[in-house]
């Protein structure tokens, strides 16, 4: 369960913060964020309540850690061809 | 189980999915006589009638919307183009006339009511659809909410477009983006507080579909407008009806960010929440790009674009081609709420 | 601004990326070279893998399965049935959208709400606080639903001095206990678990390192996005090749070892857990979070004497004892073993939590007549 979305902190007022949703913006309670929140942080939505602090350099670093697990996984020298071949797929898939 | 419960209308019956189908199909069809063209039975967006050489188009919309009063639109707004577009899905883009009836609660405020009236005027004169009767009644306290408006509209037509007639090869063309008023109406609704800018698309376009009409010519085979159940009712019933499958190239519909970010958060995939300002077009597929090029020169087709075709494996399903895998897309089942799982 | 908050999550979303990680996940399973069986014990994880189709890119010898992970659809019928009795005796009932239409023993909070019952849908605990505070000659209880991520949010609300009208009906449920009542089953053959990233933001990681130990099956915590999905299994199949019962945390942008601790610190001031009955699967041990003693006066159970009489079918309920949705949860059966499968268990009164999700393996052989094969399709 537990629809989660992320969001920009654009004001806050105490407890409660208002969030930009890639273009919709929605008042968040802060009661239960597990760091303190300025304005420009990223932070998870769940019903109404911020749940996390997003540190934005974790985004790169999950990213990062997605090519390392397809490194170990023996699949590294494969990546490229299957970027590519990626590519070609896409292409055919808008025909 | 509880047989009683079951046999009370609940909202669901009321929300364009499945259950609205079947209560349709158990209950109104017993309605149904045989007529020369296309009459109840086929449960299209109108009926077509054969008068002489020509057509008679008639369809008919009740429309209940809360709040009456939404970003880009309101009740009054929606009461015409409703039934224009439903016209139009029929190929009748040049609609004689429409009625008016209005059903009130006592207290409805005056002022509301002329807002009201101003904003249909506006729009039929913006569809070409003169309003030429109507009739009015009022209702005591807690008996109706607030505002029902009912319109009719007829109008002529020298060839009939059913939303039966997709073959296999056929391509689907949407006429712009999807889920926006379904979207701005939910923002509204359940208090959600979400701000942004969430309008609702609701417009008439029988103009843009005459102008796919004129450039598709017999090669338009199937037309709906993806009012309630959105563009996956839509779908679903074109395939059910045509005999044949649907894949969908999900990437290549067109949804304007906020819709997308309002569905993420509240859980909604726009593919099942309702336009008033949209076509989807089924057209054979050495016509599409001519189509294509005349929505796209018009306003309100600017966002026009080919995103699903019919194949003839699996007649009746509707699949989702989300660009990692793909999926059977659901038919729509009762009223859209907000989920947080 | 927004444009690239969009750009960022939408890497999350790279076709070409997702590519890479499946055929890695085909690579690993080449190399352990026979079937495995993994479980995921997240509803919304199941919901991201339909929505995105992601079923049709995994390897053959792969199998998915759904478990116990939706704490919805595991909500009991009689639990529905106590919202339902509160709805019809005056009070006004607010809860999630995915509660409405979710079966009591005989009704719905939608069918209590075409009865005339007083039902509001809401999007958060704070819109069911501010109708209260609204409505004071009105008793508000909001049927608090939703696994630990979820409570965190009732907790907070239930420990800010709510107005004297509100009132709170748990049935939130507790996440570890799903792992461990399919663990804890002798003929399992479920090799790994891919966790919950969103309980785990609040549990930490580290909770499940002695379920992993214990068990002997790796643990992967993942987030919701398709990337997050295949990265998990791929590291999970990972973990089985190499026989190392670990926990491994894919999810680290949102998941940390030690979870949120203000929020624990309020969830267990709050809560504490008891077993609960899931609805066609067991009574679970721990599975369900409680008010504890000392905020008994908030709790709807205390404050209202719920006869649920009158709503109740006993005959249904025990019927439901049929109800094999914890063996087809656990592989062990498939929906024709089930005597109530189409017969008295159907999408429109559903028994079991099979049936009840749409994404649940009874729902879905009920529509479409089986598990469908779109990998040739179109």
């Amino acid at each position: 369960m537990c629809l989660g979305v992320p969001g920009k902190v654009i004001a806050i007022d105490g407890l409660d913060a208002t969030v930009d949703f890639f273009g919709v913006r929605k008042s968040l309670r802060l009661d239960i964020v597990d760091e303190p929140v300025q304005v420009g942080d990223y932070v998870l939505n769940h019903v109404g309540f911020a749940i996390r602090r997003i540190p934005p350099e974790e985004v790169q670093e999950t990213l990062a850690l997605f090519d390392q697990i397809l490194e170990v996984s023996g699949a590294k020298e494969d990546l490229m061809a299957a970027d590519v071949r990626g590519e070609m797929a896409a292409g055919k898939d808008q025909k | 189980m509880d047989t009683k419960v079951q046999q009370k209308i609940g909202l669901k019956h009321g929300s364009g999915g499945r259950a609205m189908r079947q209560l349709i199909e158990d209950v109104f069809l017993s309605l149904a006589s045989p007529v020369d063209g296309i009459g109840l039975s086929a449960l299209d967006d109108g009926a077509a009638i054969r008068v002489g050489d020509r057509w008679l188009v008639i369809t008919t919309d009740s429309h209940v919307v809360h709040p009456i009063f939404f970003p880009g639109g309101d009740i009054g707004r929606i009461s015409v183009s409703g039934t224009v577009n439903d016209l139009a899905m029929m190929g009748a883009t040049e609609p004689v006339g429409l009625t008016c009836a209005v059903i009130l609660e006592e207290g409805f405020p005056r002022a509301d009511l002329e807002r009201v009236v101003a904003s249909m005027r506006e729009t039929a004169k913006e569809a070409g659809a003169p309003i030429v009767t109507g009739d009015t009644k009022v209702m005591g306290k807690g008996q109706v909410d607030g505002i029902v408006l009912n319109t009719t509209g007829v109008a002529l037509a020298d060839r009939v477009v059913s939303d039966a007639g997709l073959r296999a090869g056929d391509v689907l063309v949407v006429t712009g983006s999807i889920g926006d008023h379904g979207m701005a109406v939910m923002a509204r609704r359940h208090d959600l507080r979400l701000e942004g800018d969430l309008r609702s698309d609701v417009a008439p376009i029988n103009g843009l579909v005459r102008a796919a009409l004129a450039a598709g010519g017999e090669d338009v085979v199937a037309m709906k407008d993806p009012t309630r159940g959105g563009v996956a009712g839509v779908l679903h019933e074109m395939a059910a009806k045509g005999g044949v499958g649907i894949v969908v190239d999900e990437p290549s519909l067109p949804i304007n960010d906020e819709v997308r970010a309002a569905g993420e958060m509240i859980g909604i995939d726009p593919l099942l929440v309702a336009n008033e300002g949209k076509a989807v077009i089924g057209v054979r597929a050495r016509s599409a790009d001519k189509v294509l090029a005349a929505l796209r020169a018009h306003p309100l087709g600017a966002r026009a674009t080919v995103f699903a075709r019919a194949i003839a494996e699996r007649p009746g399903a509707v699949i989702l081609d989300t660009g990692f895998g793909k999926r059977m897309l659901a038919e729509p089942e009762g009223e859209l709420l907000p989920r947080i799982c | 601004m927004s444009n690239e908050d969009l750009f960022r999550q939408l890497k999350f979303r790279d076709p070409a990326r997702a590519r890479a990680l499946a055929e890695a996940l085909r690579h690993n399973m080449d190399a352990i070279g026979r079937e495995v069986s993994v479980m995921h014990v997240c509803g919304s994880h199941e919901q991201a893998i339909a929505r995105f189709g992601l079923r049709a890119v995994l390897p053959p010898g792969l199998e998915l399965i759904m478990g116990p992970g939706c704490p919805v659809c595991v909500t009991d019928g009689p639990e529905v049935d106590e919202a339902v009795a509160l709805a019809m005796q005056g009070v006004r009932v607010c809860t999630y959208g995915d509660m409405l239409r979710l079966p009591g023993t005989a009704r719905s909070l939608a069918d209590a709400q075409a009865d005339g019952g007083k039902v509001e849908v809401v999007y958060s605990i704070s819109q069911a606080v501010e109708l209260a505070q609204a409505h004071p000659e009105e008793q508000v209880v909001f049927l608090a639903s939703g696994f630990e991520t979820t409570a965190v949010a009732t907790a907070a609300v239930a420990l800010a001095s709510p107005p004297p009208n509100f009132s709170i009906l748990s049935v939130h449920k507790y996440v570890p206990a799903a792992m461990e009542i399919v663990a804890a089953s002798k003929e399992t053959h479920i090799e790994g678990y891919v966790a919950a990233g969103h309980a785990a933001i609040i549990t930490g990681w580290a909770i499940f390192e002695p379920f992993a130990a214990r068990t002997g099956a790796p643990v992967v915590v993942a987030g919701f996005e398709p990337l997050d999905i295949l990265a998990a299994l791929v590291k999970l199949t990972e973990l089985i090749r190499e026989r190392r019962p670990e926990v491994a945390n894919v999810y680290p942008r949102c998941v940390t070892k030690e979870g949120n601790l203000p929020a624990q610190r309020s969830l267990w001031r709050a809560f504490r857990t008891v077993t609960g009955r899931w609805r066609g699967i067991a009574d679970v041990p721990g599975g369900n979070l409680e008010l504890v003693p000392e905020l008994a006066a908030l709790d709807a159970r205390n404050r209202f004497r719920i006869d649920t009489a009158g709503v109740r079918d006993a005959a249904a309920e025990e019927e439901a004892k049929g109800c094999i949705c914890g063996r087809i949860m656990l592989g062990l059966a498939t929906p024709e073993h089930c005597a109530l499968f189409g017969t008295t268990c159907v999408p429109e009164s559903p028994v079991g939590a099979c049936m009840v999700s749409s994404e649940g393996q009874c729902r879905i052989w009920h529509t479409y007549g089986g598990v469908p094969d779109l990998r040739k399709v179109g």
